[in-house]
């Protein structure tokens, strides 16, 4: 290749490729963050407001993409957009008001317990239903193109679309938690849920259709993320954990805090898999050369990229000792 | 001491009631399938299960074992936990099985291990043979090789010499990028596929050693990014679930032009979630596929297929019992320990080619193809319009390797 040409041109080369790998890995970064937002602002409003961690968000998703998969299958994808987010923003809705709120008076550990219970009646039903091994849910073909290249790299439309979708979702949220006089209601039952029920509102019925945007967004990021990950009964799962990091590094309750958290955390892990730097390598750089073998070898062999997807636990661990309140908190965890 | 009366007469008779039940019953042979049952991998252990039974009722069909006795497959629930199965298997011998079928875990399978040395040392007329026909880490035939133990299926060395047989031959690939997730069993194949690809093909380079953490990762895109800047033409992968169908799928996605070199991307659930993505480009090793072209086998896939409604996979198990068939009826007995002196040295042909069980380790070596995902198969798969194709074989001969195993004669 161009290595043995000249050296001048073998640095173009690198700095071409290294300039096409931040391009991407940014590209790759963002959009990961923002299908995580488009979870995690459903999660961080729930349990914001009503104090409980609802365990069965993830389920819901998964239950999003099966629905997802199975209205394109029949009515094609632009209706399994709108549908599959519906009905789960209905059943959601109906959830808390004939569930979750009769458990509500029993203390935050049976709230626990209830969406605990959810969690694993959706994945038993999904399991029952569409089988064990998953299904065949894809990209949906008018979407199924590279719409450009970046540098050599071709990108594919259906990721730009979900990055303008997710942005959409986010300035659509904002915009009717900060302009709307139910949003500034849900913005008061957040901290003080007691004196916006004294002033006469109907905290319950914010409550309620606060977890039915919920559910009903979990769903949304279900339909769109089906076809990008593998559609099967353990996709919930892998993505629940993270979201929970992603809504206590955000900060309980803030909008803005999801959405730098799920960026943040995207970016990070993206990045962090480009790295293939030990402890080792910075000892040798720093002059010290270590015996290869010992207790610790492990330890100091263990590379960035390695570690990437661990990350975001650690930065959850960080978080909780040096800002329990998340970055854009008002209340410690 | 009323109170201790009491007790050793219930001593006594339950001694009298579980006595004669493991005695009785000599016209079946018991063989105890110990594997998850439940969960959300329970699905392979019922297709296991399936596999099992479909094989060993054939064989009684064809008039049995050793002068006409029955084998009888009975299910444990190991829930893939270690602790679990040594408590199962505690079950299983109770229940009068001396043959115990395993697969899932090489955790399980060193379980396994473990137990029975200890277990047919002290109780010698109660032998127990473990067939175990999925655990693929080498060190079950190497460091803890057991005379009671024997694997049927190509461990993961032999599947790399199958993987990088077929790599020496394709010219077209020039670096390589090993791929597998962070545990014992993915360093296995690491460590296997570089000093293999050295000695086959040393022109080769390897342009990525990446190890992942196991199901944790969410998002594949920056390690696609990451394989393209490498400029690599293929990737080893012994990745297995959703580490294995994401990495793919997203590669496909991003129009990453790789081969995939996989384990197991031709298990149940791989087609459904790779789809077009993977056709031409993902490779798998296995002693049989549906669309390897032998009457014998077709035969026996349609029957199995019409039987549970799902595709047949496991075709090692019809080679298990055919040839512990052939040990019982030639010892004459159905001790495991005649049976493993017998089985440990018979070579057999199947109708798919010679295989053979090697003594020193009790690894039994067969013919495995290599093949790849294909859109213009006659048999497909998971009711997908896509299957496998053969593009090479390697006989048994060309895959076997070396072994330290210093075998503990009882």
């Amino acid at each position: 290749m161009a290595t043995s040409v000249a050296p001048l041109l073998c640095c173009y080369a690198w700095t071409k490729t290294l300039l096409e790998q931040l391009a991407i890995s940014t590209l790759n970064g963002v959009i990961y963050g923002m299908l995580l937002f488009m979870l995690a602002s459903g999660l961080t409003l729930i349990f914001g407001m009503m104090g409980v961690l609802n365990l069965a968000h993830a389920a819901m998703y998964m239950l999003g993409a099966y629905l997802g998969y199975q209205i394109s299958k029949t009515l094609g994808f632009l209706p399994a957009l709108i549908l599959a987010p519906l009905a789960l923003g209905i059943g959601g809705a109906l959830l808390e008001r004939y569930g979750l709120r009769r458990v509500h008076q029993h203390g935050h550990v049976s709230e626990l317990l209830f969406t605990f219970g959810i969690a694993f009646m959706i994945q038993e039903a999904v399991q029952m239903i569409w089988g064990r091994i998953g299904v065949p849910y894809r990209i949906p073909s008018a979407l199924d193109f590279p719409l450009f290249r970046l540098f050599s790299t071709p990108y594919p439309a259906y990721r730009i679309f979900v990055l303008l979708l997710a942005i959409a979702i986010f300035f659509g949220l904002f915009a009717a938690l900060s302009r709307t006089r139910i949003g500034l209601i849900i913005r008061a039952a957040l901290t003080h849920p007691g004196m916006v029920s004294m002033l006469g509102h109907d905290v319950p019925r914010v409550f309620m259709l606060v977890f039915g945007a919920g559910a009903g967004l979990a769903g949304l990021a279900g339909v769109i993320g089906g076809p990008i990950f593998v559609t099967s009964p353990s996709m919930a799962g892998a993505l629940g954990a993270i979201l929970f990091t992603v809504v206590v590094i955000g900060g309980l309750g803030s909008l803005p805090g999801a959405l730098l958290a799920s960026l943040l955390v995207g970016l990070v892990q993206t990045f962090a898999v480009v790295i293939d730097v030990s402890l080792d390598d910075v000892f040798k750089i720093a002059g010290f050369t270590a015996a290869s073998t010992g207790v610790f070898s492990d330890i100091r062999h263990t590379t960035v990229a390695q570690i990437a997807p661990i990350l975001p636990y650690l930065m959850l661990l960080v978080m909780l000792v040096v800002r329990p309140r998340g970055l854009f908190g008002s209340r410690d965890v | 001491m009323n109170f201790m009366h009491k007790l050793a007469s219930v001593a006594l008779v339950s001694l009298a009631l579980t006595g004669p039940v493991s005695a009785q019953d000599a016209s079946t042979v018991k063989l105890a399938l110990i594997d998850g049952q439940s969960g959300p991998n329970g699905f392979i252990g019922e297709s296991m299960r399936q596999h099992l039974q479909f094989f060993a009722e054939r064989q009684n069909a064809a008039g049995g074992v050793a002068g006409g006795k029955k084998l009888d497959v009975i299910a444990f629930d190991n829930k893939f936990d270690p602790q679990e199965t040594i408590v199962q298997l505690q079950k299983a011998i109770d229940a009068g099985a001396r043959y115990v079928f395993h697969g899932n875990s090489s955790a399980v399978g060193a379980a396994i291990v473990d137990f029975l040395e200890k277990h047919n040392r002290r109780n010698p007329e109660q032998s127990v043979l473990y067939i175990n026909f999925a655990a693929l880490d080498p060190v079950l035939t190497n460091e803890k090789c057991s005379f009671w133990h024997f694997r049927f299926d190509a461990d993961v060395n032999i599947r790399t010499a199958a993987i990088t047989n077929q790599i020496k031959n394709d010219p077209s690939i020039k670096k390589v990028y090993l791929f597998n997730q962070d545990y014992s069993f993915g360093k296995a194949v690491r460590t296997a596929a570089t000093q293999m690809l050295k000695e086959k093909r040393p022109d080769i380079q390897i342009v990525g050693d990446e190890l992942i953490p196991l199901q944790k990762v969410t998002d594949f895109t920056p390690y696609i990014a990451k394989i393209r800047a490498t400029g690599a033409d293929a990737v080893i992968s012994a990745n297995w679930g959703n580490d294995l169908n994401q990495l793919v799928k997203t590669g496909g996605e991003l129009g990453l032009p790789v081969k995939w070199f996989t384990y197991f991307a031709n298990g149940e659930g791989g087609v459904t979630a790779l789809g077009a993505a993977g056709v031409g480009r993902v490779f798998a090793v296995s002693e049989w596929h549906m669309n390897v072209p032998n009457p014998t086998t077709e035969k026996m896939a349609d029957e199995f297929g019409k039987k549970y409604n799902r595709d047949m996979f496991f075709y090692r198990l019809d080679t298990v019992i055919a040839m512990l068939a052939r040990s019982m009826n030639e010892a004459k007995t159905v001790d495991p320990k005649a049976v493993a002196e017998k089985l440990e040295t018979m070579t057999y042909k199947t109708p798919l080619g010679d295989t053979y069980v090697r003594a020193t380790d009790h690894q039994f070596y067969q013919p495995l193809y290599v093949s790849v995902m294909a859109d213009d198969v006659p048999k497909k798969l998971e009711k997908t319009p896509f299957g496998f194709k053969t593009v090479g074989m390697s006989a048994a001969k060309e895959t076997e390797v070396p072994t330290t195993c210093k075998m503990r004669r009882p």
